[in-house]
């Protein structure tokens, strides 16, 4: 027993999720505001990582500029318009839901309605045959056995 | 109209293979720059040799190309010797030093030649963040007025110089 839970230690690994820097913030609230939005913008350089676990200089950078901009007051949507301003719709991981980006919010609902209708429109067809196949059934074992 | 129904995946199919053939030739590390049509955004900088004051208003008058670079940064040891060939037929190149330090800076222009109109200092990174960069050399076309007209990303050379970024510049010369 203590060996298997040895191993299992051995084998457990923990994850660090923790950027290199870090910063006092003036009032809690503001650090986790921090904390949101660095999840939630993307690095530039290192594409499909965001800025909280990428070490690339420039998320560095993109972190400090956060910092700054949320001590100096800034709402989190002027920061991240600030942001889109200068890399463009690209920074977002939660795009804004406004333009070409709402295709991204509403393209799986929609296709998932078109699913949903398509389904069931083929059980409704094939419901249908079977009961009209089940209404000659009978005519045809009625004429059998009228001619009987 | 049956028959017809019969072609809806073939039709999905052409989508299909029309958007991964389009994904073939896409590069997803060329990201489109936001600021395409807008002035340089505002800064203030000193100037890497005097040390003097220097902001957007350098860009006033001709088209120049704003180019972004760093010692430490070997695309930008590649693309310098073209640099100093555009330089020599007239074109007017400012250079931002993005991230560096400045006696390297310095050194390396006494060494391989200084092809820049001006050279802003950027030892945080804060002017390239407001413009932008995410990755040295960058080359931006900017038009006499401060408009930013075109966004290279990568070594500047003869074959892109020839391409978008080379015909961005030319459309602006007179």
């Amino acid at each position: 027993m203590r060996k298997l839970l040895l191993l299992c230690l051995a084998l457990y690994s923990l994850t660090a999720d923790a950027v290199i820097e870090t910063y006092e913030f003036s009032t809690p609230e503001l650090e986790a505001r921090y904390q949101t939005l660095v999840q939630e913008l993307r690095c530039p350089k290192c594409q499909n990582q965001n800025i909280a676990d990428s070490n690339a200089p420039i998320s560095e950078d993109l972190r400090r500029r956060l910092y700054q901009e949320l001590e100096a007051g800034l709402s989190d949507d002027e920061i991240v318009a600030g942001m889109v301003l200068r890399y463009g719709e690209f920074v977002r991981y939660k795009p804004s839901r406004t333009g070409v980006t709402l295709l991204l919010w509403w393209a799986p609902w929609v296709l998932l309605l078109a699913g949903l209708l398509l389904w069931l429109g083929v059980v409704l067809r094939s419901r249908k045959a079977r009961i009209g196949l089940g209404d000659k059934k009978d005519q045809i074992e009625k004429l059998l056995k009228d001619n009987t | 109209m049956r028959r017809l129904l019969l072609f809806v995946p073939l039709g999905l199919f052409a989508a299909l293979a029309w958007f991964l053939f389009k994904g073939l030739s896409l590069d997803p590390k060329e990201l489109p720059s936001a600021l395409i049509g807008k002035q340089v955004p505002a800064f203030r900088a000193t100037m890497l040799d005097s040390q003097q004051p220097v902001d957007q208003s350098v860009f006033e008058g001709e088209p120049r190309l704003l180019n972004v670079w760093g010692t430490w940064c070997p695309t930008c040891v590649a693309e310098h010797p073209y640099l100093m060939r555009l330089a020599e037929q007239g074109v007017k190149i400012v250079g931002l030093n993005y991230k560096d330090n400045d006696d390297k800076a310095l050194a390396w222009l006494v060494r391989l030649g200084d092809p820049y109109e001006v050279v802003l200092r950027d030892p945080g990174g804060m002017i390239g963040l407001d413009l932008g960069v995410y990755g040295a050399p960058e080359t931006y076309v900017i038009d006499g007025k401060g408009v930013v007209r075109y966004r290279h990303v990568g070594e500047v050379n003869e074959r892109t110089w020839n391409g978008g970024l080379g015909q961005a510049y030319r459309d602006l010369l007179p």
